[in-house]
C-alpha cells in the first residue's frame, strides 16, 4: 500500500501532500521535512530507492522518489509495493500531469491544487494504484474539466439550466475496448455464479 | 421563484470575481467580494517572498482568521466557499490546523453544484480521518449521490467511500454499493471494487456475506475492473491463502492472457501489456504457490512465459522480471525455472543501473537462504557494493551479507557494519534502530566465537558517539532492545551477549526514564542466580548493578543482592557483594566514584601508589617486613623448597579482568589498562608472565588469530591508553604477514584485497566456499590478514569430505545442463598451461576466480574432481613444474595442425552456417556445420581423426531428443576414418515440438586403446526450421480465415526501421519470412515451419508502433515466432 504521496520543490516547500494513513499534524509535517532533507542529499544518479528507518512507525516502508527539475515527488510505500512499478507510477503520474496542464510546471501546481488532487485522485486512491492506463486517466479528467467549463458558462444562466446540465449524465469515455477482444476468461469460476 | 433569485444571487460574487481579478479593494470591501483566485495567489506569493518560518507563521495566521470569518459569515456563497476550501487546504498542507473550516467542508460536499461538491469531497478526505465525529454528518450526502442519476456524482460518492468512512455507517452505503457493481459504466463498477476494499480492510466481518461479487467482480468483461478486484484478493491470500486455492487456475489463466497481449492495446506501457496487472498477478500466484507443489504446478508454465517474453527493453519489464523472480522463489522450486531466475537476478545484480542493482542485491538477500552459491557466484560485485558511493547501496549489501553471517565470517562482517555505522552520521537516525537490530543478531547467533574485539568496538562505539544528539538516541535504543530480551525468562544468549547488555544497562539504563531501575536490578538479580552465567559474565552484571545502585537512592533489590552474596562460595562473588556493601552505605562516594556517563575519561591513576607511602613508611617502622615483588617471593620460596612447584599457573587473563571490573567505570577495552599499570600488585606480575609466554604462541596459533592491521593501526591513534591486551599482541603479529604479501605482490594491491574480502566473507557458503576456500587458504596462508583460527581448521574439515559434497550437490545440475566433459577436460588443460607459465601468485589469483566455474564441473567425474585436488595441494607446495608433462603437450601439438574440414560442393551452394567444433578428444575432433535445405535441417557432422592410425567402426549416435526428429535413423557408422583424415554424415532434421531453442545431444564412440565415449551437444533455435512460404494474397486470405490460433502484439518501432517496408524487410531477412503483400501500412507475410506447418503474419503500423497478428494451425508457432520478431526488432 501507499501510504503518502508527497511532492516539494528543490527548496523544500510542499507542493502536494496527501497521506493514505492517519498521522497526527505534526507528524506529517515531520515527515514531510526529514524526507525532504533524506532526498535532498543524495545525487541524481544514485539509486532512487530509499529506506525511512521508523519515520512511518515500522522498519518496513520505503520512500521512492523522482526528481523533475525543480520538484521531488516521493511515494512512501510499504513492502508490499514493487520498487520498481512504483517509479514507473510516478512517470506515470508526472505524465498524466503535463498532459492535463499542457507542460506542467511548479506553478500549475500550486495555482491549480484541486485539480492536481481529482488527477491524483483517477491514479491512487486510499492508498491502493486504481488506474495506471494514461490515456483512461486523462479521458477522466478531461471529461470532469468538460464539465468544469460547463457549469462555469451556466453560471450566470438561470438555475433551471444549470440543473438541466447537472442531469447531463458523464459522456462516453471512449475506452477503447473491443469486448470481442479481451478474453479474459476465468473458466473455473463457472461454479460459483 | 425565490429559488431562482437565491441562485442567481449567490453566483454573482463568484462571477464579478472570476472577470474581475484583483479587483480586491475597489470592490465592495467585503471579503467576499474579492477575487479567491488571486487571494490564493497572492497568499502563495507573499509566502513565498518571506524570509523566515516566523514570518510565515505570522502570515498564515493571518489568513487564516480572514478566512474563519469568511466561511462562517451567513452570506458566503458556496461558489466562494468553494476557493476558501482551496486556500484551507493550502493552509492544512503547510502544517495549520484550520478545524475551524472541516464542517464547511461537509456543508460544502452537501449542497454544492458538481464542481464544488468535488472540492468538498475533497477537502473533507483530506481534513478528517477515519474516526472523526464529523464524518457522521457526511453519511447522508453520500447516500444521496449513490442514489444519485448523476454519474459524477456518483463517481464522487465512490471515490470518497473508498478513502475514508465510518466504520460503523458501512451498513448504510453497502447496498448501494454493491448495487453498482452491476452498473453499465466500468469505472463505476471499478470504484465500487475499490469502495468494498476499503470495507473489506476497515471491517472484514461486514463483508464477508459477499465473497462471491468479488468473485463475479474478478471476471468482469473488463480488465480494469478485475485489476480493481485483485487488490482484494491480493490482501485475502495474504491472510489465509488456503481458501483461494481453488482460484489458482484462474489467475494463472488471466496472467497467461495479460502475458499474451490479450488485452488492448491502450494497457500497454512501454509496449508491455498491462504490468501493474502482472506484477499483482505475480504476487498473488506466489501468495498461493508458498509451500504448495501441488498448486505450484499449475504456474510454471506462465511464470517460464512471463520470463521469455518480459524481453529488457525498459524499466518496467524489470519490475515484471523481479516479481517473477521473487514468485519462482517463494513458491515450490522447480529446479528448470530457478535456473532462469537466477540469471535473472545475474542481470539485475550486474547492471550498471543503480536501481536495478539494487534490486538485485534484494533479490539476492531474499534468496540466500535457498541458494548460498548464488552469492558466491557474485562475490565480486557484492564486494565493490561495498564500497559503493550510494550509503543505500552499501546497506542492503551488509543486510546481504548479515543473511550469510556464519560462525567463520562473522568477525569480517561485523568489522563491515561497524565501518558502516562510522561512515554513515548523517544517515544515523534512520539506522540507528537496525544496527542496534543486526548487533544483537550477530552476538546472539555468532556467540562466543565473536571475536573479542567486536564487543569492544561496538561498546567503545556507544561510549564514544559522535557528539549529537542522536548518540543517546541510539543508546535509548540499545537499552531498550536489551530490556526486551531480557523479558524472556530463561533466555538463553551467549556469554558475550549477557556481557555486552549488563554494561549498557549499567551505563545507559538511566537513560530511559519509563523503566523503573528497580526493575532493571530484578532483572540482573535474577540473572545472577542461573547457572549458565559464567563467572566471568557475573562480574559484569555485578558491575552493572553497581552502576545502577549509584543513581538509585536505596533499593531492595540490591539490599537482597548484597545479603545473598555475602555468603556465596564464589571468592570473587563475595568481593562484590562487599564492595558494594560498602558503596551503598556512603552514597557520597560511590557517586563521585562512578560518575554518569564517564567511561571514555580519562582516568589518572597513580601508579606507583603514592597515597599509601605514609602507610607503607609506619608499617615498616613498626617492623613489618619490607614489599617483595611475587617473582620475588616465589624465587624465594622455589629455592627455599627446592621441590616440585605445586602451585596452580598464573590467573587466566579472564578472571584477571573480572577482577578489575568492579574497579571502576572504565569502559570495556579498557579494562587491562588498570591492572597493568598498576603493575605492583603480584596478581598482576603473574598475568604479564603469562601474556609473554602466550605472546609468542598466539602469533601462529592463538585464539585471536590475525587481525587487519589497519585496524589495530586505527585501535592505536585513537585510544592508545586503553588498547587491550589482544589487540595489542594481535598488531605485532600483524606485520610479519604484510610484508609477505609484499613479495608476492604482482596483482594490484586493491584487487587482492578485494579477493581476500571476498574470500573471508564467503567461507562456508556450501561446498563452493569450501574449494574455493582451500584453493586460496593452501597457497596463501602465509598471506592472510584477515584469517582467524577458526577459518582454518574447518578448511581442513572441509578439504577432506569436500569430494563427496561436491558431487551430491552437483547432482541435479547435471541432469539439467549436458556438460561436454571433453570440453571441459580441454579446458582444465588450457588453464593448467597458463598456471605453469605463471608466477605462483598468479596462480593463486586465477584459481580464485575459476574456482565457482571448475566447481560446477566437478560433479562431472570423479577423476577430474581427483585430478584438481592433487593440483590443489601441487599448488601449496608451489611446485609447478610437476604439470608440465601433462596431456596438454599432447593436446597442444594436435590443435597446431587442425583438420579444419569443408562442406562438399553440392551443399556449398546452399545457405548453411559456419563450421563449428564440436568437441575434441586427443584422437578425434567432431565438427558441425548446419545446412539449411528447403525441406529440412542439414546438420553436416565431420569426425576428423587427428591420430596417425586408422580408426575403425566409429560410431555416432544422437540421442532423443524432446522437440527434434531426426529423419531416417539417428546413428551413423563410419567403418574406418584414415590417419589424419575426414568422414562426414549428414542428417535431416525436423522440429517435432516448438521451442524457441532447444538441445539435440548425443555422442561417438570408438576404439583407440580403449573404448572411448565423446559426447557432444548441438543448438538448435526455432529459425533454422522456419522457411519462407511463397503464395498468392488471395490464398493468404482464404488461408487466414481458417487458421483460428492467433497471438497479437504491439512492438515499438525504432526510428532506425521507419516505414513499414524496412520493417518487413528486416523480417525477412533475419526470419525467413516471406512478404506476400503490402498494401499502405499493412503487410502480410508468410512461412512455414518444417515440414509444412504455415504461419501466417499480418502487420500493420501506427503512430511508431508495429501490430503483429499471428495466425497458424499450430498454437505454439505464433508464440514462438512472436519471440523472435521482438528480439530481431530490438536489435535493428
Amino acid at each position: 500500500m501507499i501510504n503518502a504521496i508527497l511532492v516539494f520543490n528543490n527548496h523544500g516547500k510542499p507542493r502536494l501532500v496527501r497521506f493514505y494513513q492517519r498521522l497526527a499534524e505534526e507528524v506529517q509535517q515531520q515527515i514531510i521535512r526529514e524526507t525532504f532533507h533524506l532526498v535532498l542529499k543524495r545525487d541524481d544518479h544514485i539509486c532512487n530507492f530509499l529506506e525511512c528507518g521508523s519515520l512511518f512507525g515500522g522498519s518496513d516502508y520505503k520512500l521512492i522518489y523522482r526528481h523533475y527539475a525543480t520538484l521531488y515527488f516521493v511515494f512512501c510505500v510499504d513492502s508490499s509495493e514493487s520498487e520498481l512499478g512504483i517509479l514507473d507510477l510516478i512517470q506515470v503520474f508526472v505524465e498524466t500531469l503535463d498532459k492535463c496542464f499542457e507542460n506542467v510546471c511548479e506553478l500549475d501546481l500550486i495555482f491549480h491544487m484541486d485539480k492536481v488532487h481529482h488527477i491524483l485522485q483517477e491514479v491512487v486512491i486510499g492508498g491502493m494504484v486504481l488506474e495506471t492506463n494514461m490515456s483512461e486517466i486523462v479521458a477522466q479528467v478531461e471529461a470532469q474539466s468538460k464539465l468544469e467549463k460547463a457549469e462555469g458558462g451556466l453560471s450566470a444562466a438561470p438555475s433551471r439550466a444549470v440543473s438541466a446540465v447537472k442531469n447531463i449524465n458523464l459522456p462516453e469515455i471512449p475506452r477503447n475496448i473491443n469486448i470481442g477482444d479481451i478474453n479474459i476468461k476465468v473458466p473455473n469460476l463457472s461454479q460459483f455464479m | 421563484m425565490s429559488d431562482v433569485v437565491e441562485q442567481t444571487l449567490s453566483v454573482l460574487p463568484g462571477l464579478l470575481g472570476q472577470h474581475d481579478p484583483g479587483a480586491g479593494p475597489g470592490g465592495a470591501g467585503g471579503p467576499g467580494r474579492v477575487s479567491a483566485t488571486s487571494r490564493l495567489g497572492s497568499l502563495i506569493r507573499s509566502i513565498t517572498a518571506l524570509t523566515s518560518k516566523h514570518e510565515e507563521e505570522k502570515l498564515i495566521q493571518q489568513e487564516l482568521t480572514s478566512l474563519k470569518a469568511t466561511v462562517s459569515a451567513p452570506t458566503t456563497t458556496l461558489r466562494l466557499m468553494k476557493e476558501c476550501m482551496v486556500r484551507l487546504i493550502y493552509c492544512e498542507m503547510l502544517g495549520y490546523e484550520s478545524s475551524f473550516g472541516y464542517i464547511h467542508a461537509i456543508k460544502l460536499a452537501q449542497q454544492g453544484n458538481l464542481l464544488e461538491k468535488r472540492v468538498g469531497y475533497l477537502a473533507v478526505s483530506l481534513f478528517l480521518h477515519e474516526n472523526h465525529e464529523l464524518l457522521l454528518l457526511l453519511v447522508n450526502t453520500v447516500v444521496k449521490d449513490l442514489q444519485s442519476t448523476n454519474l459524477v456524482e456518483v463517481c464522487m460518492a465512490l471515490t470518497i467511500v473508498s478513502q475514508i468512512f465510518p466504520r460503523e455507517m458501512i451498513p448504510a452505503v453497502l447496498p448501494l454499493i454493491e448495487d453498482k457493481l452491476q452498473h453499465s459504466k466500468e469505472i463505476i463498477r471499478r470504484k465500487a471494487v475499490q469502495a468494498l476494499y476499503k470495507f473489506y480492510l476497515i471491517a472484514p466481518n461486514q463483508v464477508q456475506h459477499i465473497h462471491d461479487k468479488f468473485r463475479k467482480a474478478l471476471c468482469d468483461r473488463d480488465a480494469g475492473v478485475m485489476a480493481a478486484s485483485l487488490h482484494i484478493y491480493l490482501q485475502m491470500i495474504k491472510e489465509n491463502s488456503s481458501g483461494y486455492k481453488d482460484l489458482t487456475g484462474s489467475f494463472v489463466t488471466i496472467l497467461k492472457q495479460v502475458v499474451g497481449g490479450k488485452l488492448p492495446i491502450d494497457f500497454n506501457y512501454h509496449s508491455v501489456p498491462a504490468p501493474w496487472l502482472q506484477i499483482q498477478l505475480l504476487r498473488i500466484l506466489g501468495l498461493l504457490g508458498k509451500d504448495d507443489p501441488r498448486t505450484s504446478e499449475l504456474m510454471y508454465d506462465v511464470l517460464d512465459e512471463s520470463l521469455r517474453r518480459a524481453e529488457i527493453n525498459h524499466n518496467i519489464t524489470y519490475a515484471i522480471l523481479f516479481e517473477c523472480v521473487h514468485t519462482i522463489y517463494t513458491i515450490h522450486p522447480k529446479s528448470e525455472l530457478l535456473e532462469k531466475a537466477a540469471k535473472c537476478i545475474g542481470k539485475f545484480v550486474l547492471s550498471p543501473k543503480i536501481n536495478l542493482k539494487y534490486l538485485g542485491l534484494k533479490a539476492l538477500t531474499y534468496v540466500i537462504q535457498q541458494d548460498p552459491n548464488l552469492a558466491l557466484q557474485h562475490q565480486m560485485t557484492i564486494i565493490e557494493c561495498l564500497d559503493h558511493p550510494d550509503p543505500i547501496i552499501k546497506r542492503e549489501t551488509l543486510e546481504l551479507l548479515y543473511r550469510i553471517t556464519n560462525g567463520q565470517n562473522v568477525i569480517v562482517i561485523v568489522q563491515k557494519m561497524l565501518d558502516y555505522l562510522k561512515e554513515s552520521k548523517e544517515e544515523y537516525t534512520i539506522i540507528n534502530l537496525w544496527f542496534i537490530q543486526t548487533m544483537n543478531s550477530v552476538f546472539s547467533v555468532g556467540g562466543d566465537v565473536v571475536h573479542p574485539d567486536i564487543p569492544n568496538n561496538f561498546l567503545r562505539l556507544l561510549a564514544e558517539g559522535f557528539d549529537g544528539k542522536e548518540d543517546d538516541q541510539l543508546r535509548k535504543y540499545a537499552v531498550q532492545s536489551y530490556l526486551a530480551l531480557l523479558e524472556e525468562e530463561d533466555a538463553l544468549y551467549p556469554q558475550k551477549f549477557f556481557q555486552v547488555m549488563s554494561w549498557v544497562l549499567g551505563e545507559y539504563s538511566s537513560l530511559v526514564t519509563d523503566v523503573d531501575p528497580e526493575v532493571i536490578l530484578t532483572k540482573l538479580h535474577s540473572l545472577l542466580k542461573k547457572t549458565f552465567v559464567t563467572s566471568e559474565t557475573k562480574a559484569w552484571i555485578m558491575a552493572a548493578v553497581t552502576k545502577i545502585a549509584s543513581c538509585t537512592s536505596c533499593s531492595k533489590t540490591v539490599d537482597k543482592l548484597i545479603q545473598e552474596f555475602s555468603n556465596s562460595l564464589d571468592a570473587y562473588m563475595r568481593q562484590y557483594a562487599f564492595e558494594l556493601k560498602h558503596l551503598c552505605e556512603d552514597k557520597a562516594l560511590m557517586r563521585n566514584l562512578l560518575p554518569f556517563d564517564a567511561s571514555c575519561n580519562d582516568m589518572v591513576v597513580d601508579a606507583s601508589l603514592s597515597f599509601l607511602d605514609g602507610f607503607v613508611a609506619e608499617r615498616l617502622s613498626h617492623g613489618a617486613a619490607p614489599y617483595k615483588p611475587h617473582h620475588q617471593r616465589q624465587e624465594e620460596k622455589l629455592s627455599q623448597e627446592k621441590a616440585l612447584n605445586f602451585e596452580p599457573y598464573g590467573l587466566s587473563f579472564a578472571s584477571s579482568v573480572s577482577s578489575s571490573g568492579v574497579t571502576g567505570r572504565q569502559s570495556p577495552t579498557g579494562l587491562s589498562f588498570g591492572s597493568d599499570t598498576s603493575g605492583n600488585s603480584a596478581e598482576t606480575g603473574h598475568k604479564e608472565t603469562n601474556t609473554l609466554k602466550l605472546e609468542g604462541v598466539r602469533k601462529l596459533w592463538g585464539k585471536e588469530g590475525y587481525l587487519p592491521k589497519k585496524e589495530n593501526k586505527a585501535g592505536n591513534e585513537n585510544e592508545p591508553q586503553t588498547v587491550s591486551c589482544g589487540s595489542l599482541l594481535a598488531g605485532q603479529v600483524g606485520d610479519p604477514p604484510a610484508s609477505q604479501s609484499d613479495q608476492v605482490a604482482s596483482l594490484s594491491e586493491e584487487d587482492k584485497e578485494k579477493q581476500q574480502l571476498a574470500s573471508t566473507l564467503f567461507i562456508g557458503l556450501g561446498s563452493n566456499a569450501g574449494v574455493s576456500l582451500m584453493g586460496k587458504a593452501d597457497t596463501a596462508t602465509q598471506k592472510f590478514k584477515r584469517k582467524s583460527k577458526i577459518n582454518e581448521t574447518q578448511n581442513s574439515e572441509e578439504a577432506s569430505d569436500f569430494q563427496n559434497s561436491a558431487v551430491s550437490d552437483f547432482g541435479p545440475l547435471l541432469d539439467t545442463v549436458p556438460i561436454n566433459m571433453d570440453d571441459c577436460e580441454g579446458n582444465t588443460h588450457t588453464r593448467l598451461r597458463k598456471a605453469s607459465l605463471c608466477s605462483s601468485d598468479i596462480v593463486e589469483d586465477s584459481l580464485a576466480f575459476e574456482t565457482p566455474q571448475l566447481l560446477k564441473k566437478s560433479g562431472l567425474d570423479d577423476r577430474l574432481s581427483d585430478s584438481r585436488l592433487s593440483q590443489l595441494s601441487l599448488f601449496a607446495d608451489s611446485n609447478i613444474e610437476i604439470f608440465q608433462p601433462s596431456p596438454s603437450a599432447q593436446c597442444e601439438s594436435a590443435n597446431k595442425t587442425p583438420l579444419v574440414p569443408s562442406l562438399p560442393e553440392e551443399l556449398e551452394e546452399l545457405t548453411h552456417s559456419e563450421v563449428v567444433e564440436l568437441c575434441q578428444s586427443d584422437a578425434l575432433a567432431l565438427y558441425l556445420c548446419k545446412v539449411w535445405t528447403d525441406d529440412s535441417l542439414l546438420l553436416t557432422v565431420f569426425v576428423s581423426n587427428k591420430t596417425t592410425s586408422a580408426l575403425n567402426a566409429v560410431n555416432l549416435v544422437f540421442e532423443e531428443a524432446e522437440h527434434f526428429q531426426i529423419l531416417e535413423s539417428p546413428t551413423y557408422q563410419f567403418p574406418v576414418i584414415e590417419a589424419q583424415n575426414v568422414e562426414r554424415c549428414q542428417k535431416c532434421v525436423w522440429m517435432n515440438k516448438i521451442c524457441t531453442q532447444g538441445i539435440l545431444s548425443g555422442s561417438v564412440n570408438y576404439q583407440s586403446e580403449m573404448e572411448t565415449r565423446l559426447e557432444f551437444s548441438i543448438t538448435l533455435s526455432l529459425l533454422d526450421f522456419i522457411r519462407p512460404m511463397e503464395m498468392t494474397t488471395e490464398d493468404f486470405g482464404r488461408l487466414w480465415l481458417s487458421l483460428s490460433n492467433d497471438v497479437k502484439q504491439n512492438i515499438k518501432m525504432s526510428s532506425s526501421q521507419g516505414s513499414l517496408s524496412a520493417a518487413l524487410n528486416t523480417l525477412q531477412q533475419k526470419l525467413k519470412l516471406c512478404i506476400i503483400d503490402i498494401i499502405g501500412n499493412e503487410g502480410i507475410l508468410a512461412c512455414q515451419l518444417l515440414p509444412s506447418v504455415p504461419c501466417l503474419l499480418h502487420c500493420r503500423t501506427h503512430s511508431g508502433m508495429l501490430a503483429l497478428w499471428f495466425r497458424s494451425p499450430c498454437s505454439a508457432l505464433p508464440d514462438g515466432l512472436l519471440y523472435q520478431c521482438q528480439k530481431v526488432m530490438e536489435e535493428s
